[in-house]
């Protein structure tokens, strides 16, 4: 039978890097099929080709035997392509028979909007494929497993049947996933062809018919579950053989570094977002916070770190309450911070790399005298740490913006170790990297633990967690259900708490105990 | 493919090195050329709306040609006019430094020299008003209040120059000089206080605050600032907080140039050799990420707009101590408002405000004569105004009128919404 | 991006704040409006224009030192309230305490004599107009998240335009036709910079006031001041009164008895409301101002819908133009629009980016203008000048927020880059 969709020999080349280079897929009638390969391999920009976002510098598309011309979204729709992106393309303040009527509304006398109409459509497509949602709610109340079942209700809703997954389990919790893939399962039996694309390897072996694997632009082959197994996936992905487990010698914990007290913290829109949060964090150890994104995470950490302030509740570093919580006064006590938006937080984009790593120190000396900057300072201070931490750059001059995501976040890694720091708090650290700076990164932070501070981890990526954490606490909506030692964690427990359900019942559906050692993320 | 990995763009680096350095010509040439251009559009105005053309156009079939002569002469007549007003004749400078070295007698080298002092004496409130907008784009903050700042500037000065008596000048020049910067700054922070409490947008804030700034003078000039008389106008400043002149009447050039290029030098040591100024650059080009690093962006927002609303009361300062010694109603003529152009077509770099000014100085100083010798109205330097800061904040477009290749990035962004 | 404030007056020392305020806000009234009056004077506010009215409903008459002690206590019982019990919508407060002082200055402006309320009260709906269409404008561009700065000089030009158009033609049609056509050319210049250039929004509104403003002064002072009766007489819109609806009292003489820019302005509310909010392009233009790329990621061409709300907005701005000129004087002057502009774009911010929200604070504004004008002709002991800057700071009191902050569109302002 002839393959769906073919994609053949597709090429496209950014200014300085060459995002595809002759790549080859294809999709088969009822398969899914995996597109694997890590952090900038070039698998979203393959599918933003495919949907019409970007134009191929060469190479075809073929959709059911035709040569076909995809030049925007309405093209690739009209083929039955359609596309749940990675970050969820749904307006917050519309509702979802808005959202999903969006680009074909339904009238009514010619001229007003039907949403009564779009909204039963929704609850025939919701009831079809197990996609449980309430037409009627309004995006920004939703929780993200529900936004995403929205997002492939609005492509079922133009009537596509070669559907494209963006990384569609990054924001899930474990059992979500399974949901998700009994869904996606359920979409092939009724006929549909899908494309996953992902980074993470157990994913594709679980639900894969056939894999794709990309990397640095090139397909490397395209193989059956059944005939690899982890290892080979993982070197083919990153072009060789890769540790899968991170080493670590076994924390020991001292003082006290961080203690938080019931606190509340509320978010932008006045919402309270952490609801009484009570943890510590010793010298010497690693504290997981584990959470599905916008579960409070991020409010709790921009109060610990001064950029959002505190409604209610204490928070002492090295034993001494803070009094005030502005950002300089929390840096001064030796507070580290990665953020997790290090375009928006972490960097001046447009400012040249020296700037950006005496971001945090310009006022004081050495880079200042009084008032004045001490400009030679600055600059060997730059050259010093490029070379530290392996920042790859041509010059310490350009502005930082021009830099790869990964040698960005170093900048910022360079920047926070090189104070002196009791307490690390390091956010999504290795979100959107390659595999290289993350295992850079992770090396980097276990050092930082054993040379005595303390470190808070919060990260949506469960493995990341589990790979770097000494102990586990879970958020979920803004409240730290319960915290248990890594060594004994197990994933399906942390699952479940993630998911809400309280620890007394998440014990009695999974171990809280795997005992097993722990894989490496990606 | 995460986006980060598209490498940006690398925007130019605003440093003097930079300008003066190894792209000076790539630096200079979009503003020249806006510069250029408008003047060319300006021509084109003018010769559209010029009776001699309009006539040679209703004889169009008959000597089509005419036309284009009556065009030509038309523009020719006026920014003739615009140049010989603004520069003067070279022709007449030689003469005059021959005549002062054969005779001693300096009145003709002065006459001739007088248009061009004109343009530095019309130039002088520009690099003040200029560096206040250019000051405030540092900082993502855009003040269109320069206006109104710098009437309330020269109020401020006007009133410590004429109320005070008997000082000696020493103390009384720069109280003057002081009183005009507090008023100013005062005015500024007012918005700069708005924007950073509760995120109301300053360019809104600082059209009102313009808007109360000309009925407050209405109320001053015919009230409580009045002079005995009848016109609506401040009593003359004592001759103590004058700012002293290069030459005898009515050579206008005064202190006041020297002091604002001095302050353009002291602002661009505070934009890029403190720490000062390194916390406000960082604040305009990312607040978000400038509050993380521990810098107070609401601080930062109040200081500028204090130092913004200073620079440009020291403009309204420098025009009433230096030139005018008095101050009426209209006083102002659009300063606060050219003063934004200035700052975009200097790139908010000191350096480039004062070169930028110097133009300006000698397209408003020419076009009065412009106006008595070719009957141009004086408006037409707005619409040329207009028209350059469009071009310098779309420098595609010159780019593509004039065929040069070049990063098609290369745009002004200083302002994101409404103060989210 | 201001650090966070608690505007709302949440904790509890906010509260004994806020609360404290009020009380000597309403004391400070009372030592500000007492003084003078006498006992037993009267203010009488006038309920009906001559003119109109088959119903007549009485005049108000009001005792002036009871009205003010009452009014006065309104505020301090508030201020108590506040602080013994705390008052849940700030936004309710807010108005009380405004409505109470502004009363009590017009009683006291009054007193002893007569105002006509009706008359300030239709005043204030025709100076609201061209504000009211300002932002009208704000709200159709902004709602696809291009912000149009550049409203006072599309304002400005289309009056200069309109004017001449008519006085030449002698069709005050014509007039309005060339007003809004001129508006739509200057808007569709402005989303051309903005969109195809992506020149920073701003910038370019400042650009085309500073153009505007020249180029119609240029004009002015060469043509229409030598030359005024030729170019720039072109008489105004007749006052149309509906009939019936005209003859309902206090409504009627306030909203059916008005000339036509004034009858467009309400009619573009009503329609930009159903727009906006019950057809697929109105779906489609919040969807661009909200999340661009998820509008264009469904097939929906963000440039185009961009490119017609700007130009609508700027044809309702060209409209606000018409009225400076055939809808109020006749004639052109310099720099008419006063501001005009920039405070229609402050109503569009309180108003929450909604047609009828920003309907109704031109309405404020309006009547802070009227309310200067009436305070010159009752010869109160305030400075004209002074007064006059009454609209003014009620822009910038309502830009603070204090009075519920409103939350633009997420897109405004940021160019749409397609990859």
């Amino acid at each position: 039978m002839p393959p769906v969709l073919e994609l053949r020999e597709i090429s496209k080349a950014f200014p300085g890097v060459l995002a595809n280079d002759h790549v080859n897929v294809d999709l088969q009638e009822g398969e899914i099929h995996c597109l694997l390969g890590e952090n900038g391999a070039g698998k979203t920009t393959l599918m933003n080709i495919l949907y019409g976002l970007y134009k191929p510098d060469s190479g075809e598309i073929i959709v059911r035997g035709e040569k076909a011309d995809i030049h925007g979204p309405n093209d690739a729709i009209a083929r039955g392509i359609g596309m749940v992106h990675q970050h969820f393309m749904l307006v917050p303040v519309m509702t979802v028979t808005e959202n999903v009527m969006l680009g074909v509304e339904e009238k009514r006398n010619g001229v007003f909007l039907d949403r009564a109409k779009v909204a039963k459509r929704i609850r025939e497509i919701s009831q079809l494929y197990g996609l449980e949602v309430d037409p009627d709610a309004y995006i920004k109340d939703l929780p993200v497993g529900t936004q995403q079942r929205v997002e492939i209700i609005k492509v079922l809703y133009r009537q596509a049947d070669i559907l494209i997954l963006d990384e569609p389990t990054a924001v899930l919790t474990p059992q979500e996933v399974e949901g998700l893939f009994k869904v996606l399962r359920s979409l092939v039996e009724k006929g549909k062809s899908l494309i996953f694309i992902t980074h993470k390897l157990k994913e594709v072996m679980n639900l894969a018919d056939r894999i794709t694997v990309l990397r640095n632009g090139r397909t490397v082959g395209t193989v059956i579950p059944g005939d690899v197994n982890p290892e080979k996936l993982a070197s083919m992905m990153v072009g060789r053989d890769v540790n899968l487990v991170v080493q670590k010698k076994v924390a020991k914990p001292t003082d006290t570094a961080l203690e938080v007290k019931e606190l509340f913290v509320e978010d932008e829109r006045n919402q309270m977002a952490v609801n009484g949060v009570s943890f510590e964090v010793k010298i010497g150890e690693v504290l997981g916070i584990a959470g599905v994104q916008g579960n409070g995470q991020t409010e709790l950490v921009y109060a610990l770190t001064g950029l959002l302030p505190v409604t209610q509740g204490k928070i002492s570093i090295l034993g001494e309450p803070l009094k005030r919580t502005t950002p300089r006064h929390i840096l001064e006590r030796g507070v580290a911070h990665i953020p997790e938006d290090r375009q928006r937080h972490g960097l001046i984009l447009s400012f040249p790399i020296h700037d950006n790593l005496v971001l945090c120190t310009y006022y004081k000396p050495p880079f200042a005298r009084g008032i004045n900057l001490q400009q030679k300072k600055i600059i060997s201070n730059a050259e010093t740490l490029i070379d530290q931490f392996d920042v790859r750059t041509p010059s310490i001059y350009i502005p930082v913006s021009s830099l790869s995501g990964g040698n960005q976040q170093k900048v910022i890694v360079a920047r926070e170790f090189s104070r002196p720091i009791k307490l690390l708090i390091a956010s999504q650290p290795t979100r959107g990297l390659d595999v290289g700076s993350i295992e850079y990164i992770h090396s980097r932070i276990i050092e930082k633990r054993d040379e005595g501070t303390a470190v808070l981890l919060v990260s949506s990526e469960l493995d990341e967690i589990l790979a770097l954490s000494d102990r586990i606490a879970v958020m979920y909506r803004g409240q730290i259900i319960d915290i248990v030692p890594a060594a004994q964690a197990s994933k399906e427990y942390i699952g479940l708490l993630m998911a809400g359900i309280h620890p007394d019942e998440a014990a009695k559906a999974a171990p809280v105990s795997s005992g097993e050692e722990v894989e490496r993320v990606f | 493919m995460s986006a980060n990995k598209e490498p940006e763009k690398t925007k130019a680096r605003p440093s003097l090195a930079k300008m003066l350095g190894g792209s000076a010509f790539q630096s200079l040439l979009v503003p020249i050329l806006a510069v250029f251009t408008g003047l060319v559009i300006g021509g084109i105005v003018i010769a559209v709306t010029d009776k001699g053309v309009a006539a040679a156009f209703g004889n169009f079939s008959a000597d089509p040609g005419g036309v284009f002569k009556a065009a030509w002469s038309a523009v020719a007549t006026a920014y003739g006019a615009l140049f010989y007003g603004s520069l003067g004749s070279p022709r007449e400078i030689i003469e005059g430094i021959r005549i002062y070295q054969s005779t001693g007698d300096n009145a003709a080298f002065l006459k001739a020299i007088y248009p061009f002092t004109e343009s530095l004496v019309t130039a002088t409130p520009y690099i003040f008003a200029g560096l206040a907008v250019a000051i405030g784009f540092r900082c993502g903050l855009f003040n269109i209040g320069a206006e109104g700042q710098f009437f309330i500037g020269a109020l401020g000065a006007a009133y410590v120059g004429y109320s005070i008596e008997g000082l000696p000048w020493f103390i009384h020049l720069p109280l003057a000089i002081l009183g005009g910067g507090v008023a100013g700054a005062i005015w500024g922070a007012i918005p700069g206080y708005l924007k950073a409490k509760f995120g109301a947008h300053e360019v809104v804030n600082t059209i009102m605050m313009n808007w109360i700034a000309f009925r407050l003078s209405d109320w001053l000039l015919t009230g409580p600032m009045m002079s005995s008389g009848f016109r609506p106008v401040t009593p003359n400043i004592q001759k103590a907080a004058e700012l002293p002149r290069f030459f005898s009447e009515p050579l206008r050039f005064n202190w006041g140039f020297v002091l604002a290029l001095v302050m353009a030098y002291l602002v661009y040591w505070f934009l890029f050799k403190t720490t000062l100024g390194f916390e406000i650059r960082s604040v305009g080009a990312n607040p978000d990420g400038s509050k993380y690093a521990g810098m107070s962006v609401v601080r930062n927002f109040v200081l500028v707009m204090v130092l913004s609303g200073g620079l440009a009361g020291l403009a309204g300062a420098a025009q009433v101590l230096g030139v005018d010694h008095w101050v009426g109603q209209g006083f102002s003529a659009g300063y606060g408002f050219d003063a934004i152009a200035l700052a975009l077509l200097g790139k908010s770099h000191p350096l480039g405000v004062v070169l930028a000014a110097i133009v300006f100085g000698i397209l408003r100083s020419g076009a009065t004569r412009m106006q008595s010798m070719a009957g141009i109205p004086i408006d037409i330097i707005s619409i040329i105004q207009g028209l350059v800061v469009i071009f310098v904040a779309a420098p595609i477009i010159i780019r593509w009128l004039f065929r040069i290749p070049g990063e098609t990035s290369d745009q002004t962004v200083l302002t994101r919404g409404w103060g989210k | 991006m201001a650090e966070k404030t608690y505007i709302h007056g949440t904790s509890p020392r906010q509260r004994m704040t806020v609360g404290a305020i009020l009380i000597v806000f309403g004391v400070l009234m009372l030592l500000l409006f007492t003084p003078g009056t006498e006992a037993g004077q009267t203010a009488k506010f006038g309920m009906n224009l001559t003119s109109s009215a088959a119903i007549k409903i009485p005049d108000i008459i009001l005792p002036v030192q009871t009205s003010l002690y009452v009014l006065s206590f309104i505020v301090v019982f508030l201020g108590a309230f506040q602080m013994a019990r705390g008052i849940r919508s700030p936004g309710a407060l807010f108005g009380i305490v405004a409505f109470a002082f502004v009363a009590a200055f017009l009683i006291w402006a009054t007193k002893g004599k007569s105002l006509s309320l009706i008359g300030m009260l239709t005043s204030s709906l025709v100076r609201a107009t061209p504000i009211a269409l300002a932002a009208l404008c704000g709200v159709i561009s902004e709602r696809a998240a291009v912000v149009n700065i550049g409203i006072e000089g599309i304002m400005l030009i289309s009056a200069q335009a309109s004017v001449v158009a008519a006085t030449l033609s002698g069709s005050m049609a014509l007039g309005l036709f060339v007003g809004v056509l001129a508006g739509a050319l200057v808007a569709a210049f402005h989303a051309f910079l903005v969109i195809r250039f992506k020149v920073d929004q701003i910038v370019s509104g400042v650009a085309i006031n500073i153009f505007a403003t020249g180029a119609t002064s240029f004009l002015s002072s060469k043509y229409l001041q030598h030359q005024g009766s030729l170019l720039n007489n072109s008489g105004t819109f007749p006052i149309i009164q509906i009939p019936l609806l005209s003859k309902i009292p206090v409504l009627g003489p306030i909203f059916f008895e008005n000339n036509l820019v004034v009858y467009l302005m309400m009619l573009i509310v009503i329609v930009m409301h159903i727009v906006l909010f019950y057809t697929p392009w109105g779906l489609r233009t919040r969807a661009v101002g909200e999340h661009p790329k998820a509008a264009d990621t469904l097939g929906i061409n963000v440039f185009f819908v961009r490119y017609v709300n700007v130009i609508v907005g700027g044809m309702i701005a060209g409209l606000g133009g018409v009225y400076f000129t055939l809808g109020s004087v006749g004639r052109f002057d310099e720099v008419m629009t006063a501001g005009k502009g920039f405070i229609g774009l402050a109503a569009m911010i309180f108003g929450n980016w909604n047609p009828i929200g920003a309907f109704t604070s031109s309405l404020i504004f309006g009547f802070a203008d009227s309310l200067q004008v009436k305070m010159q002709i009752l010869s109160v002991p305030i400075p004209s000048s002074i007064l006059a800057m009454a609209p003014y700071i009620v822009t910038m009191i309502v830009l603070t927020g204090v009075v519920g902050r409103a939350i633009p569109p997420a897109a405004d302002g940021v160019a749409y880059e397609k990859q």
